[in-house]
This record gives C-alpha cells, structure tokens and sequence, in this order.
C-alpha cells in the first residue's frame, strides 16, 4: 500500500479512538453479559441460539451505526473544518485521502468486531460452558459481517463525497435497509410485468444485497455455510465496495473546496 | 526562472439555488513573482486573495488559465513536495498533539523516517512551542494555532511558501516574530508569497506587492516605486519653535511640535529652504523626500477602481 494512504488511515484511525468511538464495546458488553445471564436463568436448551443470535446482531448493528456514522463525516468534516486544505496542499493526490480514510474507518471496524467478537464467544462460553466444533462456524458470520461493513464504508464516503452528513446519513441508512430486503426486492422483480419488473430488477441489483451476508440465524442453528457462498460474497463486497470507493473518487476528484 | 507564473487564472461561480447564475471571483490574472522574493498579495477582504491562493494549492479549479509554480505545471504533485502552505485561520486535526500534527503532516510530505523527528522538534522550537508540544490542538488558543500552521507550512523545508494572512490572530508580539521569520526564509533563499491587509507588514516586509480588489489586479510592483511616485516635495525638519518669515515665503506647511518645526515644501524650493534657515541661524536636523506610504497608494488605488465602476454602471 502508497504510504500516504497508510498514513491516513492510520490517522483516521487514531481520530476514531480518541473520538472515544471504541467506548461503544463498552455498551455492548453489559448488553451481551446482561442477555447472557438472563437467559441462562429462563432459556430451556436454547442458550446457545439465543446468545450466538442476539451477539452477531448486536455486532452487525453497532457496526452498522458506527460506519454510518463517521463515515458520512469522513469527507465532509474535513471540508467544512478546512483540516484538508493542509492535506491536499501536499504531495497527496484525491484519491489517496478517500482511499486511506476508507481504510482508516475499515480498520476501526475490524477491530471493534474484534473486541466484540470475543465478547461473543465468552458469552457462549458462559452459557454452555465449553465450545463445540460448530461454534467455529461464528467466524465465518463475523467475516460476512465485516465485509458487510466494507460496503457500508464504503457508501458513506461516496455519499460524503458531496452531500451534507445529515443526507448522508439518510442516504446510506436507506441503503442498508433496503438491501437488507434484496432478495424480496428480487423475488418483486421476477413476480412483476413491463416497465415495473425492468424498475425493480435495476434497483435489485444496484442496491447492496446484505441478505446474502446474513447467515446468522443459520450459524445458530449450527448449519454449515457452502464454500461457494464464502468466495460469492467476498467477490461481492470487494467488487461493490470498489465500485462505490470509485464513485467517491470521481467526484472528489473534481470538487471545488470552497 | 520565475518561482510563480499565474497565467491568466479565472474562476467564476455558480450561485443561487433554482436559477444559477455566474458569480465572478477572479478576473483573468496574470502574475509573476520572481525566485527568492518577499511578494505581499494585498486586497480588502474578498477581493480574491484567498481565491487565488486556493487556485494554486489544487483545492479549487479555474474556470479558466493556469499556473506554474517553480518551473512546473501547478498541479503536478511533484511540486506539491516543494511548497508550503498555511491557510487562514487554519484549524488542524485536534484530536492530535502538536507534535503528532507535525509528525503527520512530514510523513505526508515524504520527510524520511530518521530526519522526521528532528524536523519536528526543531520546527516546535523555531515557533515557541517546544513545552506544549505533547498537548492536543483543542486545548489551544488561537496564536498557537497559528504558530502551529506556520510550523507545518515551513516543516518539509520548501522552496516556495505560501501565507494566507499570516499575521491573524497574532498578538504584536507574535506578529513580529512572524515577519522575523519570513525575512530568515528568505535569507535562506526561500520565495515566500503571502496574502494580507495590513498594509504595514506588507510595507515592512514585501519586495514587491500586487494590489487586488473584486477580483482583479489593480496594480503591481516594487513597495520602493508604489511609495516613491510622490508629488516632488520634500520634508525639512529643523531646530526651533518659530517658523522664519523666509520659510513662510516659500509656501511651506509648517507644524511645530516642541521644540523642532517640519516643514513640506515643493522640491524646487529645497536650496532656497536651506539657505532660509541659514540665515536665521536655525539648525538644520533633517530634509527627505517625501514619500507616499503604501497605505496612501492602495486607498488611492481603491478609489480609482470603484469611482470606475460607478461610471460605468
């Protein structure tokens, strides 16, 4: 990697935990604890499934939320703050500032789902007291949540890259949601005639679809997850995140800071 | 080889939200700032000094020309690597140190790992901040703020600097340490470029000085032939607290003030002056021409423009 990306990421990494952003473990912690003793009083069998459910949601979402929000503020802040005239006065071309604040925030993720990962398996181990083969198959959740991640980064800074946060923030918000529902959106398409089905199947496939990186409640279950799945969504995310990261670049590239 | 050529730079905005319409703010420039000069860049507020400066960091683009900066074309990033900026009113990443900023901004800038730490602790100690050097930025006060944007516009030694009022915020203090600084830097063979309206500085300071107002070039050239276009008179200053009937004679406007006279006469009356006095036996301490400062020559400069701007509306 260019050093001036590492260089800006590692700062829009630091800028994220000075922030206190990573305080948010600190929340997710007493909710995992918390959902951990409760149901090993009231759950019967279920322990596991409840706690492997509730624990990768809540790392999905705090993800999720995070990601949205700093990352409609990666591009814009600097702009309305003016740090980026001293940036971009230096041998630092457009595309490596979007490129290292995509990883900046990328990295902060990754580690945030580190900390919770690990949450979530002490909570699993709370509740069942030992780990079982299955249990391996979390990672596998974790890795489709963090790519998931990639995608949602990645939308923020395009829509950072020339709206306001606060329509960022609806924007890719709306995003989430909506891919979230890729598949019935695609079901829509295939149900539907003429100019509705050509409208939905466009926006099927131009929305991100996160369904297809949702596996936790099969996880839970303790079902296995193809091979092809794996390699599917990896291509996917990477493609996708590059895509948009490129879309971010285009228009930076030419924007006016005034 | 010139350090700057601004060649014909034009930027015009759109403004309003449902009919856009062009809003110009920089006439078609042409400038030249020579190697290892002091230029001061001078206008009221808005007149397009902070445009122009922007232009030619890449953070806007012109509508139309361009620019070179130390031979090359004023995009090329590898230009970049040579010049130094510190915009107005700069505001850094504050969740940052002052030497964590320095550090970030030499890596940017490609300092090589072994010098960077030395750069950084000289350039804190070049600008007064060496004891609070491990404090965040938003624990700062404004003048440090700006010492700090000065430190990090002069940290990768370049060859060009550019100053957007570099004297804000500073007290009087500050701000002579500020023109003691660029006056090293050009010692040391650097071109720095800088941007103001406070005229004394600039006077004090600049080689030479262009004048800007709604966005276009007013006047351009050396502070020494800005100020010496005077009205061929010259100022005499004697001993004393009575003007002699002779001075009076020759039409001086004479001000005592204690016990010495000054006195503004036409240059062609200066030996009849002096004999004047030496005959009244008066003591003669000095006689100069009379200069008009450039404070004078930028209001008139102003004047002219906006009494043609009203004719022609």
């Amino acid at each position: 990697m260019n050093a001036r990306i590492g260089h800006i990421a590692s700062n829009t990494f630091r800028e994220a935990v000075r922030d206190r952003v990573l305080y948010n473990l600190i929340a997710f912690a007493v909710l995992l604890s918390g959902a951990a003793i409760l149901v090993g009083q009231i759950s019967i069998d279920i322990e596991k499934l409840v706690v492997i459910n509730l624990g990768l949601t809540a790392v999905s979402l705090f993800g999720i939320v995070i990601a949205i929000f700093i990352g409609i503020g990666l591009v814009s802040k600097e702009i309305e703050k003016r740090t980026l005239y001293t940036v971009l006065s230096r041998p630092v071309r457009r595309w490596e500032f979007i490129v290292g604040k995509f990883f900046g925030l990328a990295g902060t993720l990754v580690v945030n789902t580190f900390f919770m990962a690990i949450g979530v398996f002490a909570a699993l181990f709370y509740v069942a007291h030992k780990f079982v083969r299955a249990d391996a198959l979390i990672l596998i959740a974790l890795y489709f949540i963090v790519l998931e991640f990639l995608i949602i980064c990645s939308l923020a800074l395009l829509f950072s890259s020339f709206s306001s946060p606060l329509l960022s923030a609806v924007f890719a918000f709306s995003l989430f949601v909506i891919g979230s529902f890729a598949e019935d959106l695609r079901g829509f398409a295939g149900m539907a005639h003429g100019l509705t089905r050509w409208l939905a199947t466009g926006a099927a496939y131009l929305v991100p679809n996160f369904s297809a990186f949702n596996v936790i409640s099969s996880i839970a279950h303790e079902q296995p997850v193809a091979a092809q799945l794996i390699w599917h969504n990896t291509l996917y995310a990477l493609f996708y995140a590059a895509m948009a990261l490129s879309g971010a670049v285009l228009i930076f590239e030419h924007r006016n800071l005034k | 080889m010139p350090a700057i050529e601004i060649l014909g730079f034009e930027k015009t905005y759109m403004v309003g939200f449902w009919r856009k319409r062009p809003k110009c703010a920089l006439s078609p420039l042409h400038l030249t700032v020579r190697d290892g000069e002091i230029f001061g860049f001078l206008g009221p507020n808005g007149a397009g000094k902070t445009t122009t400066l922007k232009l030619l960091m890449g953070l806007v683009f012109p509508t139309a020309g361009s620019a070179r900066l130390l031979g090359q074309e004023w995009t090329d990033p590898r230009v970049k690597a040579q010049i130094g900026f510190l915009p107005e009113q700069p505001y850094f990443y504050d969740h940052l140190t002052a030497h964590e900023l320095l550090n970030y901004y030499a890596q940017l800038s490609g300092v090589p790992g072994k010098e960077r730490s030395r750069r950084v602790e000289a350039m804190l100690q070049r600008v007064g901040l060496p004891e609070v050097k491990g404090v965040q930025l938003r624990k700062f006060s404004k003048g440090m703020l700006q010492r700090v944007g000065i430190a990090q516009a002069i940290l990768h030694d370049p060859k060009l600097v550019f100053f957007d009022e570099p004297m804000s915020g500073l007290d009087p203090m500050g701000r002579r340490e500020v023109r003691d600084l660029m006056e090293q830097l050009k010692h040391e063979g650097k071109t720095v470029f800088f941007s103001t309206h406070i005229l004394s500085d600039a006077e004090a300071l600049c080689d030479r000085v262009a004048i800007i107002h709604k966005g276009e070039l007013r006047g351009v050239g050396a502070v020494e032939d800005l100020t010496s276009s005077v009205q061929g008179k010259v100022e005499v200053i004697w001993q004393g607290t009575q003007v002699p009937t002779s001075m009076k004679a020759l039409g001086a406007e004479c001000h005592v003030t204690g016990d010495t006279v000054r006195a503004i006469i036409s240059e062609s009356q200066q030996d009849a002056a002096i004999d004047a006095l030496r005959r009244e036996r008066l003591r003669l301490i000095s006689i100069v021409p009379v200069r008009t400062s450039l404070e004078a020559y930028f209001v008139e400069k102003l004047q002219r423009a906006e009494t043609t701007a009203g004719r022609m509306a």
